[in-house]
Formats: C-alpha cells, sequence, structure tokens
C-alpha cells in the first residue's frame, strides 16, 4: 500500500467519531436508496403486469392502423394460424389470438353496449389473468362454441345468471349485421368495476363467424415472463412477419399512459432522492473542510517539502473516496440484505389497497433487487461525495506555506 | 561556487495598523558547503530571510539565486520542484506528519519525488540509521522524544539528496544533550556530503559550532562573521 494511500486512511480516523458520523449518513441514506428504489421497481413491475397481464400483454401484433382507430376491418389475416406459429418459432406459449369488436348485449329485460372479445381459450389463460377470476360457473372451453363469460356487474344489470342466454347485435367486419346468442357458462368478478361492467368474452371461432371475420384475427397478444425479453422478442417477430401491413407494439405503445404514470412517479421520487443525496453531500462537505481546516498547519509543511496543491487535493479526494466507499460498501450491504428479504417475505399493501386496484396490484409489494437498484443509488451518492469534497480540495491552491505552518 | 546570492532584499508585513519591516536591504552570498549561522532576537529577520532563501515567501523586492535558479522568479509550481529535489527544511517543532511513522514521513517525500516503491523503503530505512534512529522506524511521532522527532525530520529533508538545509531554530524544543546530538549530526552531513547548511538561531550552542555567524536586527545585517576552520574544527564555546 503507497505512503499516501496510509496516510488518507489514517487521516480518517483521526477524529473517528466524526468521521464514523459521515460514513453512517451515508450508510443510512445508501440503504434507503437501495430499498426505496428496489420497492420502486417492484412496484413498477407489478404495475406492468397487473395492468398488462389482465388483458393487454406485453406485445401485440396488429393492422397498422388498428391500434389509432380501432375499425372492424383492420385485421391480421390467418391469424390463428400466425398465433401458432409465433408460438412454434419462439417458442413462448403465452401468444394467443383475439377479435374485439363492440356489440349491444340484451336479456330479456335489459341492453347495454359491451365489447365482446373473441378468444382462443386454450391459450386465452396463458396471456391474461381474467381466465382465473371467475366467480361462478366456469370459462370457455370450446374453441366454436355459442359460449359467453361475462362480468359480475353485467350479470347484475342485465339481471342474468349461469345458463341464461344473452342476445348481442353489433356490425361485422364487412359491415354486415353481426347478431348471435350465446350462454352464460361462467361470471368474472375481477374487481375492477369498468372490465365487470362492460366486457365479455366468447369462443374465437365463434366470434369469427358471427363477425364475418373468415379467419381474420385484430390481434395477437403476447405474454412474457421477463421485462427483459419484450425488446428482442419484439424485433424477432417483427422480422419473422414479413408483412408491411402488420406491426408490432410493445406494451408501452398499447398503454402509454401506464408508461408515463411510472415516468411521472420517477420524477417525483428522484427529487426526493436528490434531496437526500445533497444532504449527504453537505455532510461530506462539512467533515472535509473542518479537516483541511484543522490541518492547515501540516498541509504547510508538506508545501514547504515540496508538495503541490494539487497533490494535496488529491489526498483529499483521496479520503473522501475511501469513506465513500465504506458508505457505499456498508450501504449496499445493509440496504441490499434488508431488501432481499422484504424480496422474499413481501410488504403489505392493505393500506393502499384501494389506490393500487387501478393497476390491478393487490396484496403484496415485493422489492426487486436488481444491479441498478443496488448499486444505481449509492453510486450517485458516491459521486455526490466526491463533487462535495472538490471545494475543501481547491482550497489548497490558495495555501500559503508560511501563513499556513503559523496556524494553530 | 555559490550556493545562496541574496541582492537587496526587502519584505515588510502589516500588523493592523503598523507595517513592519521583516528584511530591509539585506545582501549575502554563502557558499557552497558552508556551515551558517543567522542569529538574533526574535523578529529581526533571521525566519523571513530563511523563508524567501527557500521560496515559502516573497520578498517585495531584491533578487535571490539558490545555485542557478532565481528563486524571486520562479512560479508556484517550480518553487514546489525546488524545494522537492534541492533544498531540506528542518523546522523548530519538528513537523513530522503525526499519523505517519518514522520511516512513512521519510518514505512520504520520495513518494512525492517519484522513488519506485522497491527502493523508498531501503533508502528511508538507511537514513535513519545515518541518523542513529535504526531501531525506531515503525514509531509513530508521538512514540518519540523531541530530539528523536528532530533526527528524524533531518532524515526526512536530506533524503532527496539536497545540495541546501536550511534550519529554523532546530534545537529550540531540545534538551542540551539532544542538541548537541543533532548539532553534530548536522556538522557531519555538512562534512561528509557538503550540503550547505543555513541554520536560523538564537541558542549559542549552535552558533559555537558554526564557521560563519550572521547576526541580523530588525530586518538588517549587522555583523558578518567569518572565522577560520571548517565546521567540525570548531570547538563549542561555552554560552
Amino acid at each position: 500500500m503507497s505512503v499516501t494511500l496510509r496516510l488518507a486512511w489514517r487521516n480518517l480516523w483521526r477524529h473517528g467519531r466524526r468521521t464514523w458520523l459521515t460514513v453512517g449518513a451515508m450508510v443510512f441514506c445508501n440503504s434507503l436508496l437501495v430499498f426505496l428504489i428496489s420497492s420502486q421497481l417492484g412496484s413498477y413491475a407489478m404495475m406492468i403486469d397487473g395492468t398488462l397481464g389482465f388483458l393487454t400483454g406485453h406485445l401485440q401484433v396488429q393492422e397498422q392502423r388498428y391500434n389509432e382507430e380501432s375499425k372492424m376491418r383492420y385485421t391480421v389475416p390467418d391469424g390463428i394460424a400466425v398465433a401458432k406459429a409465433l408460438r412454434d418459432s419462439t417458442g413462448n406459449p403465452a401468444i394467443a389470438a383475439r377479435g374485439s369488436a363492440f356489440a349491444l348485449a340484451s336479456s330479456e329485460d335489459r341492453s347495454f353496449g359491451i365489447q365482446i372479445l373473441g378468444v382462443q381459450p386454450q391459450f386465452e389463460s396463458a396471456v391474461s389473468t381474467l381466465p382465473g377470476l371467475i366467480d361462478q360457473g366456469r370459462y370457455l372451453q370450446s374453441s366454436d362454441a355459442a359460449e359467453i363469460v361475462i362480468g359480475t356487474v353485467l350479470a347484475r344489470n342485465l339481471k342474468i345468471g349461469v345458463g341464461d342466454e344473452i342476445t348481442f347485435l353489433g356490425s361485422g367486419r364487412d359491415d354486415s349485421f353481426a347478431a348471435g346468442i350465446a350462454t352464460v357458462v361462467g361470471i368474472i368478478n375481477s374487481g375492477i368495476t369498468d372490465v365487470d361492467r362492460a366486457i365479455a368474452e366468447i369462443p374465437l371461432n365463434y366470434f369469427q363467424s358471427i363477425f364475418a371475420m373468415e379467419d381474420d384475427v385484430h390481434s395477437i397478444v403476447v405474454k412474457v415472463d421477463d421485462l427483459d425479453k419484450v425488446a428482442p422478442l419484439k424485433k424477432q417477430i417483427q422480422s419473422q412477419l414479413g408483412d408491411s401491413s402488420l406491426t408490432v407494439l410493445d406494451w408501452n405503445q398499447l398503454q402509454p399512459g401506464l408508461g408515463q404514470a411510472i415516468q411521472a412517479d420517477m420524477f417525483s421520487s428522484f427529487l426526493t432522492y436528490a434531496v437526500l443525496i445533497v444532504l449527504v453531500a453537505f455532510s461530506v462537505l462539512n467533515t472535509q473542510l473542518m479537516s483541511v481546516l484543522e490541518r492547515t498547519r501540516e498541509f504547510g509543511v508538506m508545501t514547504a517539502l515540496g508538495v503541490r496543491p494539487g497533490q494535496l487535493g488529491r489526498l483529499v479526494l483521496l479520503e473522501t473516496a475511501i469513506m465513500s466507499s465504506l458508505g457505499l460498501l456498508l450501504g449496499c450491504v445493509a440496504g441490499g440484505l434488508l431488501t432481499a428479504y422484504l424480496a422474499h417475505t413481501g410488504i403489505s399493501l392493505d393500506a393502499m389497497k384501494e389506490a393500487l386496484e387501478r393497476y390491478n396490484i393487490e396484496g403484496r409489494l415485493y422489492p426487486q433487487l436488481s444491479i441498478i437498484s443496488l448499486f444505481g443509488g449509492p453510486l450517485i451518492v458516491f459521486v455526490g461525495g466526491m463533487l462535495a469534497a472538490i471545494y475543501p480540495a481547491l482550497r489548497l491552491h490558495t495555501l500559503q506555506p508560511v501563513a499556513a505552518m503559523r496556524a494553530v | 561556487m555559490t550556493a545562496i546570492r541574496c541582492s537587496q532584499l526587502n519584505k515588510t508585513f502589516t500588523q493592523g495598523d503598523q507595517i513592519i519591516c521583516g528584511l530591509d536591504d539585506v545582501s549575502i552570498d554563502i557558499e557552497e558547503g558552508s556551515f551558517v549561522c543567522l542569529s538574533g532576537p526574535s523578529g529581526s529577520g533571521k525566519t523571513t530571510l530563511l523563508n524567501a532563501m527557500g521560496g515559502l515567501d516573497k520578498p517585495d523586492s531584491g533578487e535571490i539565486q539558490v545555485g542557478d535558479k532565481r528563486v524571486d522568479l520562479l512560479g508556484k509550481s517550480d518553487l514546489a520542484d525546488m524545494r522537492l529535489h534541492s533544498i531540506g527544511f528542518v523546522f523548530q517543532a519538528y513537523n513530522l506528519i503525526p499519523v505517519l511513522t518514522a520511516r512513512e514521513n521519510i518514505e512520504f517525500v520520495m513518494q512525492i519525488q517519484g522513488v519506485p516503491t522497491a527502493q523508498r523503503r531501503d533508502k528511508a530505512i538507511a537514513m535513519l540509521e545515518e541518523v542513529g534512529l535504526a531501531d525506531h522506524e515503525d514509531r509513530l511521532p508521538s512514540q518519540l522524544s523531541g530530539g528523536q522527532q528532530q533526527r528524524v525530520a533531518v532524515a526526512r529533508a536530506i533524503v532527496s539528496g539536497p545540495t541546501l538545509v536550511l534550519a529554523d531554530e532546530p534545537t529550540a524544543n531540545l534538551d542540551s544533550t539532544s542538541a548537541t546530538q543533532l548539532i553534530e549530526l548536522f556538522v557531519s552531513l555538512n562534512r561528509e556530503r557538503g550540503i550547505t547548511f543555513v541554520i536560523a538561531t538564537h541558542d549559542t550552542r549552535v552558533m559555537a559550532y558554526c564557521p560563519r555567524l550572521i547576526r541580523m536586527e530588525d530586518g538588517k545585517i549587522i555583523s558578518d562573521e567569518e572565522r577560520t576552520g571548517k565546521s567540525g574544527e570548531l570547538q563549542p564555546q561555552p554560552s
């Protein structure tokens, strides 16, 4: 170890209590940042999974104009075959074709406007959580039976239950009159009123026949188990399709509100983090300024021996780097252990239940520990500490050896 | 050959409303390898002259030449280089770095000089042997006596192989035995290595060893006394 490094290390412990206080502030700040950023990433992942897993999926293949104008005629030709081909080529079983139409749903007593989704029952549960939310009856089974599942609110509004029939009227892809009668086989309780009131699902083949879709669908929904896979999979599917009339949209394009909500939350969080980091930086500035002032005489002697002000400044920065590294290391260990524990047990979200239902998050929040959440915040604290030490280091450039050596 | 040439040096200080004269038209030549004492009462200007010679302080006017360099014209960086390689300083208060051991204090200067790591340790130990502190290399300054600390400071001052050592009241805090040992160390370094010594002191024990004694008062040189013989050949005179 070089003498300068030894000198820097021992200088730190001349006032051990002061150094520990500063390191302690860094450890606290770093631990907090690791936990908060991990929790934030965990909540985003839950928001994304909750929202996208509900219906949207992470990717969708659509006709280019469909996302902007959801017209019946903007279809994916031979969609069921395309979905199968994608499942085979990507090795991802969570790919399903869907049709979508608006219709007037009527029971004997009442009528309501709803959105009818034509789904592949055998694949839908892999891309959507809706099939798992059946409250009464069962989910769709046959791919071409005249069956329908509806939400609890729609069932209540139409005053029907499992086994009753619904008549629906709408327009087909070719603007023809579309009408069908389906038997209610299941009632979904998603907990989200809008969904339970306005969405119904029928088998895709039945949907195609009612709405004159032939073999076409409106979207092919793809779900992945890791957000990092979205971009490469999108690229792969896009190149495989080779059809310029089709496009692959990722979740951010399909649900721009979700991305914007995350960005807004990130911005406000980062302001809080910035305040925290500035406070720690001031703590470092205070410590190092005191340390430099106390050693004025010693620095004067070193200057007399031929040490340049820049070398003295580097010594102060080295001391700060050692102190900040201790804060970084201990903060990452403490924050990492705490977060890893909570990532295992989860954090109860009962107090925020209503607010989080909008993103289909319920139960517990599981912080997501990653390289970014573990080191991102602490590294910024490290940089903040180093920046704070620049001023004390620069002060040494104005040191006059004779005056400094007279300092008490 | 002249080691130091000072011509018409003037320096004033302001203390409150008062202007104090530090150096008043001081001119002096010091030959290479000489052993010179600057003496005089406190405030006579000896430390100011020493600081000016070492480039620690700039005179208001006048010229200072150390070796072939005009010290009064050098910038901060060149002055630092000169002090690092050509001048050794010994201070009254020893001024060792308190958190470094005796050996590390010496190594520190060599590290700044860029001496390779492998050579630093050996050279520092050799220097400590030369000043009679071979067994004290791992002791912190607080674990050494005043005389021992001052000898470490001497080792630190000469490790870079300077041609000139400037010592400011080096014996002021030492008992008589330590002071004698220190001044004899100076004498031996002067004789064996040919290092020029300029010592600011009002300690008569030190003056007794000096072939050349320059007396100062109120910033002026009032006498410049040369005695025959080399530094080591003079008999210490009773104080």
